[in-house]
């Protein structure tokens, strides 16, 4: 009987993150702009939240719009062909159709086609989802170069009179292309979820309910106490943990860059962890406002474009949000 | 050993004090969180957590929205050290 050996892929050792891409909402919209129909004021937010601004698509910006930007900046900044893509992963809760996915439409604008392209809900925490996703595609040879967005219109899914989380979102996308590297650029990710509080962070209605005529068009929520609580106290054991795994120490850090959902958290998550002054720590949200799944890459983006930290250090980045679902891992910045 | 009221009231204002520069003389046990000592829900979480740490005590969230003064937190943490 023939002996036939079967083909693997090859792994490579290590990956990194080769390039970052932004793209922001058109729209500059301020704490006044939106404070009527929440009752509320400047002061209240800014004290609340740390935003001073929020960007907002225009109009006729799309999703899509964003992502192409930032999926053709972070292509360019890498140095190689979109051909050259060996997957797509699009993470984002607001891809206005169930079906097809954005990934594949994306592949298809940026070049990729006909790269395997598929979406993946993970919420805030999906763009650190996709990395610890693209990390293992690459290193395990199944793709070359992996480009992973997060991106959000959140706009389409806000009630402007909710005061639990409305006046926090914003839109923008975020782009990472991750590739083989000669030495280690993305370390072990610590990831998970629980879904105990799967409504903490949801919808106020399923889409079958609209469709009845049950509810009004179905928007986000979100109880803001437990999420707090468990964004920092839980999470801040989450992203010491991340360090522990990567084999670093917080004073060894270049930045930390966390999800953008409240500068309160990212204060009182500063706090927890001890961090080092010297360590810049990413407070993309005061102009950007909370964009879900794009705000790790706008973040790390907004240090890297600013100057505030170079590339080769090492950043902490950890998301988090609705599911609950939470990743973080220490990267080498691009 | 349990800690008596005083002595968690003691405790819980300098809590307050350290999370939101209210002088300790100010919290006292009829003061309401948010209508006297004008503390907001974030802080009140923080608050809440620092004193599960310093009594030793679980608050779980659904009893942190009953905690309407500092009489009902200090209750509470008083008769959950059991």
């Amino acid at each position: 009987m023939n002996q036939i050996k079967l083909s693997q892929y090859e792994t490579t050792r290590y990956s990194r993150i080769y390039s970052l891409g932004a793209a922001r909402g058109d729209l500059v919209v301020t704490n006044d702009d939106i404070a009527g129909p929440i009752d509320s004021s400047d002061e209240w937010i800014r004290q609340r939240t740390g935003i001073i601004t929020r960007r907002r698509a225009g109009k006729n910006q799309s999703l899509m719009d964003m992502s192409v930007a930032a999926a053709k900046e972070a292509i360019a900044g890498a140095g190689i062909q979109p051909s050259e893509i060996g997957a797509v992963i699009f993470s984002t809760i607001s891809h206005p159709f169930q079906t097809p996915s954005a990934a594949t439409l994306l592949a298809d604008l940026v070049g990729a086609n006909p790269a395997p392209a598929f979406d993946i809900s993970a919420a805030c925490a999906g763009y650190c989802y996709g990395i610890a996703q693209a990390d293992a595609l690459v290193r395990s040879g199944v793709a070359k170069y992996v480009l992973v967005v997060g991106a959000e219109k959140l706009s389409d899914f806000l009630d402007p009179t909710d005061r639990s989380i409305s006046f926090l979102l914003a839109d923008g996308a975020g782009a990472a292309i991750v590739g083989p590297s000669d030495e280690p650029g993305i370390s072990p990710t610590v990831w998970g979820s629980d879904g105990s509080h799967w409504e903490s962070v949801s919808m106020t209605h399923s889409l079958l309910e609209f469709r009845d005529g049950e509810s009004p068009w179905p928007t986000i929520k979100q109880d803001g106490q437990t999420v707090f609580r468990w964004a920092v106290w839980e999470m801040a054991k989450v992203a010491q943990q991340a360090l522990d795994v990567a084999g670093v120490k917080a004073e060894d850090l270049t930045a930390l860059v966390t999800h953008q959902a409240n500068i309160r958290i990212i204060d009182e998550m500063v706090k927890q962890l001890k961090l080092p002054e010297h360590v810049a720590v990413a407070r993309d949200i005061v102009n950007t406002g909370n964009t879900s799944a794009a705000s790790v890459p706008l973040a790390m983006h907004q240090l890297l474009a600013d100057g505030t930290v170079k590339s080769g250090g090492l950043a902490l980045q950890i998301g988090f949000g609705a599911g609950l679902a939470f990743a973080a891992q220490v990267v080498v910045l691009p | 050993m349990a800690l008596s009221q005083n002595e968690v009231l003691v405790g819980l204002a300098e809590i307050v004090n350290e999370e939101t520069g209210i002088d300790v003389e100010s919290v006292q046990m009829g003061k309401s969180f948010t209508n006297d000592l004008d503390i907001d829900s974030i802080s009140m979480m923080t608050i809440v957590v620092n004193a599960e740490e310093k009594f030793g005590v679980k608050i779980p969230d659904e009893e942190v929205k009953n905690l309407l003064t500092v009489g009902d937190a200090v209750n509470f943490i008083t008769s959950a050290q059991g």
